[in-house]
């Protein structure tokens, strides 16, 4: 009755062939299939931003894009942020700067704040704010997450 | 001191949170695991007349299809306070989205498609979704009154009426009596992690896997329900991505049990967002305050009437009411009171603890009434509550522990940071409300600490870590006491099989009570390292001091680490330390327990209102709890300023949207707002009073809940100063102050209109304004 379709994409650096059902999201493909649990699952509304992954170098929430639509595509996720064992500086940043409570959106916010950083390396505040708007903590850390990616911009310089 | 008690050590589990490692409940995997769906109803009130499974049953890879007729008769009910919850709808569903029906299958898509082929038959009934209409005389009843034998109150909606007061109210004599009527909405926990279960069959046992704050009170009622001992039912509780109260109870773990039993198979069900919503909420309210003042201030009694609205079952929601309305009268003097609270049931979601546990309703009627009573009485807010507020060590609920702060520290630290007092920007407003909770009331917990042969640790707690930190707080706990690097200690927390009890995770106890039963274990600890020390050194006990991992010999100090291989000998081992930390319940006490702490925090706010739009902005806020001792200044920051925002939610845009028949029709992250970072104040100051006066370990006191207490309060109070309109009704969204704001205007042009008129009838010599503000005065008293 349904009809799988083959995917073939790269996530983190390798290529990936996964046979995916009609209606599955990358979000269920990462998680699911790849068993990349790293990116996380909440309203699959495209509200809260927790699924954040990058796809051809744009941040995507990837509970809103079809496996197929990554067909071919290029996709990052939160696994491949920590380079060589090492915490990338931003993912230091939140942990020094206390914006990390629970943890469940932090993937999420971290790729999004790698995203903003990328574009715009040096952040306002209220550009930070602007940018990780889409990006849903009910622990409240927004504060904090601000400061570190105030924090994470200014450490690149160093 | 190893100096880590006191500074904020990195989180302990930090990093797998940062890299993604971190594993959630719903990112555990099982072999043979199946996928599990609800089947509900589009509506509130339903009579069940059959339930059709046949077609579900049909669809490839189902291999379980669950209704009431399916499960033991009459259906298993359960419930922490009563048990009324039945696993499945039985007979009736009394709220929108309560199951009827559950399937399992091979896979998640089979599962959704199986049950959107169960069909139900059913007549929809009306349902009574507000205090009023459940209030009302000839209100259908939610709860079958042969559920409730022996209560007078049965053939009624109020599941409980909870009554405190002391002194004579109506012999106080007053020169000013302030009365109101507030509402509080109904919102939801919003965890970023949705509720999920996992249950297997486990040999002659079974396993729950849940997002639990409580794993050993879920441990009872699984062991209840399905006649099994405590020892062959193991509760795991991975970390929690969010609780903030609305996972402390049992919500569908039973059916996802009884699944698994029936399949024999592991059985998992994670809820959609718009699933949780259905599953928890906090109560809603409506409460009247009436307080009498004497015109210095002081005040004379309080009268509270506070109905909190229910859903179709109690869940904890009696307790919230109970405990919550005990503090109406806040953190003052208050020389005579009479508090009536009503719990009110409903056909709505049923109502749950959620962070403040039923404190912000009565705060928000309390110090609103507060701020309203200090514009009448022409005294400054802030000096109002330094009037009425108690000294450390003064008795201000008859019966219960005396303030346990010097409180008036709090406030003033609150009124520097905010500039209180000073010049402000034209349209600007500033407002100012206290926040008072009790802690917990009784409470049990037991640590175990074991220090390894090479001087590592492994220790155990039973507390649920949700983002609180209760980890690195026992970590740091143990690196002090024991002398042992954060990095070389282990705890092991969430498991039931392996960790001993601890009562629950809730009412901020846990720094303080398993704090304090950690602490006793490292105690034990260094008590057998000394006595290792006098036999190997042959000095006399008193000749030895333990303490941060050193051994105080005359003359010399050595490492513990030094002594733990000769002194455990050639078969090495371990040093156990057990730690036990009680609070015990108190016959005849109202909550059957007095405070074991207060929360106490002070918040203010300077805001701006578009007058156009009833837009609210936040300029500066600041919020100081008084913590007794932070032993982590970097997570308490984070638990308070994460508070306030989470405050900012129910205070300016959250709201469930209810329809008549009782659907809920904002369901879901796009049409259900909570705060963004866009939402953040302008400028956010948070601070800690530290006088070390608290039970818990060095001082300190609880402290998750305290800043979320007084925000709305605080905010209306901004609101009103930088308008004039008193907004009575939360949220404080742009279309309740908007309304507010006209209102004002409309009953301001009447008074105009009328003094006018009266001038010119008696041609009095006095001005206009002060006719006004009198009648005004007049006018915001004679609401009741």
């Amino acid at each position: 009755m349904t009809h799988t379709r083959t995917i073939r994409l790269t996530v983190n650096g390798t290529t990936r062939q996964v046979r995916a059902e009609p209606g599955h999201t990358l979000l269920d493909l990462l998680r699911d299939d790849l068993e990349l649990t790293g990116t996380k699952a909440c309203c699959l509304v495209g509200e809260c931003g927790a699924c954040t992954v990058s796809m051809n170098g744009r941040i995507v929430d990837s509970c809103l894009v079809l496996a197929a639509e990554a067909d071919g595509a290029e996709v990052t996720t939160i696994e491949a942020v920590a380079a060589g064992g090492g915490l990338d500086p931003l993912q230091q940043a939140f942990l020094d700067s206390g914006a990390v409570q629970c943890g469940y959106c932090t993937p999420g916010q971290v790729m999004a704040a790698r995203d903003l950083l990328a574009r715009v390396p040096h952040p306002s505040v209220a550009q930070i704010q602007e940018a990780m708007a889409g990006n849903l903590c009910r622990c409240g850390c927004y504060r904090q997450i601000t400061e570190a990616v105030q924090a994470a911009a200014a450490a690149v310089d160093r | 001191m190893n100096g880590i008690v006191g500074a904020s050590a990195q989180r302990a589990g930090g990093r797998a949170r940062v890299t993604g490692a971190q594993r959630y409940l719903g990112d555990i995997h099982l072999p043979g695991l199946l996928h599990a769906k609800l089947v509900t109803l589009d509506c509130a009130h339903a009579r069940i007349r059959s339930v059709d499974t046949s077609a579900a049953r049909r669809v490839p890879g189902v291999a379980l299809v669950l209704s009431a007729a399916d499960l033991p008769q009459p259906v298993p009910r359960f419930g922490p306070q009563y048990r009324d919850r039945p696993v499945l709808a039985t007979g009736e569903t009394k709220y929108h989205g309560e199951p009827v029906a559950a399937v399992a299958a091979q896979t998640q898509d089979a599962a959704e498609e199986a049950a959107r082929l169960v069909r139900v038959d059913y007549d929809e009934l009306p349902a009574v979704c507000s205090l009023a209409a459940a209030l009302a005389p000839d209100a259908p009843l939610v709860a079958d009154p042969a559920l409730r034998p022996g209560d007078p109150l049965a053939g009624t909606n109020v599941l409980h009426e909870h009554r405190y007061g002391w002194g004579d109210v109506t012999a106080a004599r007053s020169d000013l009596v302030v009365a109101g009527r507030y509402t509080f909405p109904m919102v939801t926990h919003f965890a970023i992690e949705r509720h999920a279960f996992i249950a297997a069959p486990d040999g002659d046992g079974i396993r729950i896997w849940s997002t639990i704050q409580h794993p050993y009170w879920l441990q009872r009622i699984i062991a209840e329900l399905l006649h099994l001992p405590l020892a062959k039912v193991q509760v795991l509780a991975p970390d929690l991505g969010g609780g903030f109260g609305g996972k402390q109870h049992a919500k569908y773990e039973p059916l996802v049990a009884l699944m698994a039993l029936r399949s024999g198979r592991p059985v998992r069900l994670l809820l959609t967002l718009e699933e949780t919503f259905q599953a928890v909420r906090r109560t809603s309210a409506e409460v009247h305050v009436r307080t009498g003042f004497r015109a210095d201030g002081s005040i004379t009694f309080r009268e509270v009437d506070a109905d909190y609205l229910l859903g179709a079952y109690a869940d904890i929601a009696d307790r919230v009411v109970g405990k919550g309305s005990y503090t109406s009268c806040g953190p003052y003097r208050v020389p005579a009171a009479r508090i009536l609270a009503r719990s009110v049931l409903s056909h709505t979601p049923p109502a749950t603890a959620f962070r403040g546990f039923g404190s912000p309703q009565v705060l928000w009627a309390g110090e609103s009434n507060m701020n309203e009573a200090a514009r009448a009485l022409g005294l400054d807010p802030l000096e109002l509550r330094l009037r009425n507020l108690p000294r450390r060590g003064e008795v201000f609920i008859p019966g219960d522990k005396p303030a346990d702060g010097q409180w008036d520290q709090t406030i003033r630290k609150t009124a520097e940071l905010i500039g209180w007092g000073s010049p402000l920007p034209p349209g600007r407003g500033r407002g100012l409300a206290l926040g008072l909770k009790s802690g917990p009331t009784t409470g049990l917990s037991y640590a175990t600490v074991r220090l390894l042969a090479d001087g590592s640790v492994v220790m155990s707690a039973g507390t649920s870590d949700m983002g609180q930190g209760a980890r690195t707080v026992y970590a740091q706990l143990v690196s002090d006491e024991l002398g042992v690097p954060m990095d070389r200690i282990t705890l092991i927390m969430g498991d039931t099989a392996a960790v001993c009890y601890d009562q629950q995770t809730s009412a901020s106890r846990s720094t303080v009570l398993m704090g304090n039963a950690v602490l006793q274990a490292c105690r034990e600890i260094q008590a057998k390292v000394k006595a290792m020390a006098v036999r190997l050194y042959q000095v006399g006990e008193t000749d030895v001091d333990v303490a941060h991992g050193l051994v105080r010999l005359p003359g010399r100090k050595v490492p513990v680490t030094d002594i733990l291989g000769p002194g455990l000998g050639p078969l090495g081992g371990e040093v156990i330390g057990n730690g036990e930390s009680r609070k015990e319940a108190e016959p005849g006490h109202p909550l059957s327990g007095s405070a074991a702490f207060y929360e106490f925090n002070c918040t203010a706010v300077e805001a701006e209102v578009d007058t156009g739009t009833g837009d609210v902005a936040l300029a500066r806020y600041a919020t100081v709890s008084d913590v007794g001792r932070a032993i982590n200044p970097l997570q308490v920051r984070g638990q308070d300023e994460g508070a306030a925002v989470q405050g900012l939610g129910h205070t300016l845009m959250e709201h469930y949207v209810l329809a008549e028949d009782g659907r809920i029709r904002n369901l879901g992250a796009i049409d259900y707002r909570i705060p963004t970072s866009m939402d953040l104040p302008a400028e956010l100051y948070s601070d800690v009073v530290e006088n070390a006066d608290g039970p818990g370990p060095y001082g300190s006191k609880g402290m998750s809940e305290g800043a979320l207490l007084a925000v709305a309060p605080a905010v209306a109070a901004a609101v009103t100063d930088a308008t004039g309109a008193v907004v009575r009704d939360l949220p404080l969204s742009p279309e309740n102050v908007w309304r507010a704001l006209t209102q004002r205007a409309l009953t301001q042009r009447a008074l105009t209109q009328r003094a006018l008129t009266q001038r010119a009838l008696t041609q009095r010599a006095c001005t206009a304004d002060g006719d006004l503000m009198k009648e005004m005065r007049d006018e915001s008293h004679s609401e009741s």
